[in-house]
């Protein structure tokens, strides 16, 4: 039986008088890779947050690799992140070789640890590069580079693709693919892009401000009835909508007779 | 002729103590303008003009009372904003204007402003003596052992705390040790140019150094070498234009940040001119086969 990497009971937390989540439980066992789908504004980031230690108050339990996130913060130091939105100044002066090597600080370094997560994202001629001077979508490598350069046991991302074309979303999402299937990584990804979820997670997690849906990735979109019922009690019908567009059309484009 | 000012006593603790200066403070702003803390310098040196107006007061070496202030404001500041949610420039004027009104009502308790008074205002390095010096040394080494020990966590905590928080850095106790060491640095540096030029000696070489468009360790040493270079030759340009050291440091840092703005506008602009001659002559050429 696979080991169990984050185990979330009865979450709670709001900000001021108001619960932005509310009594979220779900678990991810090692190898998983759990798509987190919601609206704006469903509590994906503040449980994200919440899950890695930044927001402390709040009711129920968290734990990581079987332990209490509260009793022990050394957890957090096997855990990589991808923030939603990127907080980093572009102007800052750093080269793509000192902010990976950020991913390292507290820990034992090795410059051929950077190098080679440098490699792995692709970016090795862009090392000594400031970051400034990247695109979107080599930054967020940058970002990937630096989540993984300490070789964490879990990887979490919210909303990682937000900002960068669709060329650089591709090549992303092959990094992550790659990094599940072949290096075993857990990973936990919120995102917009249904699709992606669909071809990337074996799990899948539907939230605004309450879980509406935790199970098996083709469960939920093999059937039509239960994400239908997930949807509308989550408000992203909108969601639903592009996402039947998109298959319609690619469906129709693939057989343009319907048959 | 150049070299035998080197042979005045009061002229080597100048530079020693200058350059030393120069190099704390450089390391310190670098941190504070990549923060957007800039004013802070100033913030800072107000509130020690109230703690070296206490100094006066009670006849205790200034320098320490305004050391306690500083830190203490400092202090105050981030736990005001920390608090509040005050927008930083709010919080650095709050304590600017209320520092330097200390100050004022205590200076006119004690019967106006003497000789001591303006020497801290506008700064007197070439009246650095031996205490002073010792003062200097031993603040600037406290500073740089400190930061030698903080330098990558706090790089990590400027370029974003959230992060550097997951990551599970004591965001909150790296930054409360930063404003200690800030404070420190900006008192320490007060001999050097003085309450009111205390923040271009922070933000000048630092945002010269940015221009230059270089990854963090760079910019911090090229940040180090304008601020050393502009000390040197400030001290030397007033001794024999017979001018306030601190105003000859101050405008050759401003000098070399116009050169610095000047050379890299020519550049990019070379860049553009060359990008679109290139572009020109693909066009002119039709595509490559």
């Amino acid at each position: 039986m696979p080991n169990e990497i984050v185990s979330v009971e009865n979450l709670s937390f709001g900000y001021g008088s108001s619960l932005s989540i509310e009594n979220i439980s779900f678990n991810v066992s090692e190898g998983d890779f759990l798509g987190i789908i919601g609206p704006n504004g469903a509590g994906k980031t503040t449980l994200f947050r919440c899950i890695l230690g930044v927001l402390g108050n709040y009711a129920g339990s968290i734990r990581l690799f079987g332990q209490d996130i509260k009793s022990n913060k050394g957890l957090l130091k096997r855990v990589g992140y991808i923030p939603q939105k990127r907080t980093i100044e572009q102007e800052f002066p750093v080269t793509v070789q000192e902010a990976v090597s950020f991913g390292l600080i507290g820990l034992r370094n090795s410059s051929n640890t950077v190098l080679s997560a440098i490699t792995d994202v692709g970016l090795d001629e862009l090392k000594n590069k400031r970051i400034g001077d990247l695109s979107g979508g080599q930054l967020q490598r940058v970002l990937i580079a630096k989540a993984l350069v300490s070789n964490p046991d879990l990887l979490i991302l919210d909303e990682p693709t937000t900002a960068i074309d669709k060329e650089s979303e591709k090549k992303f999402y092959s990094i992550l693919r790659e990094l599940n299937e072949d290096r075993k990584k857990t990973i936990i990804l919120s995102s917009h892009d249904l699709d992606a979820i669909k071809k990337l997670s074996n799990k899948i997690a539907c939230v605004n401000k309450r879980l509406f849906f935790h199970g098996n990735v083709h469960e939920f979109f093999d059937n039509e009835k239960l994400m239908m019922s997930a949807y509308l009690e989550s408000s992203m019908q909108a969601h639903m909508h592009s996402h039947f567009d998109a298959e319609n059309s690619s469906d129709n484009k693939a057989d343009p007779n319907g048959a | 002729m150049a070299l035998e000012i080197l042979t005045y006593g009061f002229m080597q603790r100048a530079l020693i103590s200058g350059i030393i200066i120069a190099v704390i403070c450089s390391i310190i702003g670098l941190f504070l303008v990549l923060k957007r803390h800039s004013l802070f310098g100033d913030a800072m040196s107000h509130v020690a003009f109230g703690g070296i107006a206490i100094g006066l007061y009670a006849n205790v070496y200034p320098i320490w009372t305004a050391l306690i202030v500083s830190v203490l404001a400092g202090l105050g500041m981030t736990k005001l904003r920390e608090v509040t949610k005050i927008p930083s420039d709010s919080a650095v004027a709050v304590l600017l204007s209320s520092g330097l009104a200390i100050g004022i009502v205590l200076i006119s308790l004690s019967g106006g402003f003497n000789l001591d008074l303006f020497s801290f205002l506008f700064g007197s390095i070439l009246l650095v003596n031996l205490q002073d010096l010792i003062m200097i040394s031993i603040v600037s080494g406290l500073v740089l052992v400190t930061m030698s020990l903080i330098y990558k966590k706090l790089t990590y905590v400027t370029f974003d705390e959230e992060q550097a928080a997951v990551g599970g850095l004591s965001v909150r106790n790296i930054n409360y040790l930063f404003i200690v060491v800030a404070s420190v640095t900006v008192i320490a540096s007060i001999r050097l140019v003085g309450v009111l030029l205390i923040s271009s000696l922070i933000v000048l070489p630092n945002i010269t150094a940015l221009a230059m468009g270089k990854g963090f360790k760079k910019t911090a040493l090229i940040s180090c070498g304008i601020s050393i270079g502009s000390v040197i030759i400030g001290i030397i340009i007033s001794y024999f234009a017979n001018i306030a050291p601190s105003g000859a440091v101050v405008l050759t840092e401003t000098m070399i940040f116009l050169i610095a703005l000047s050379g890299r506008f020519l550049i990019n602009k070379n860049r553009q001119t060359k990008s679109k001659i290139e572009s020109t002559m693909d066009l002119e050429n039709g595509p490559r086969k």
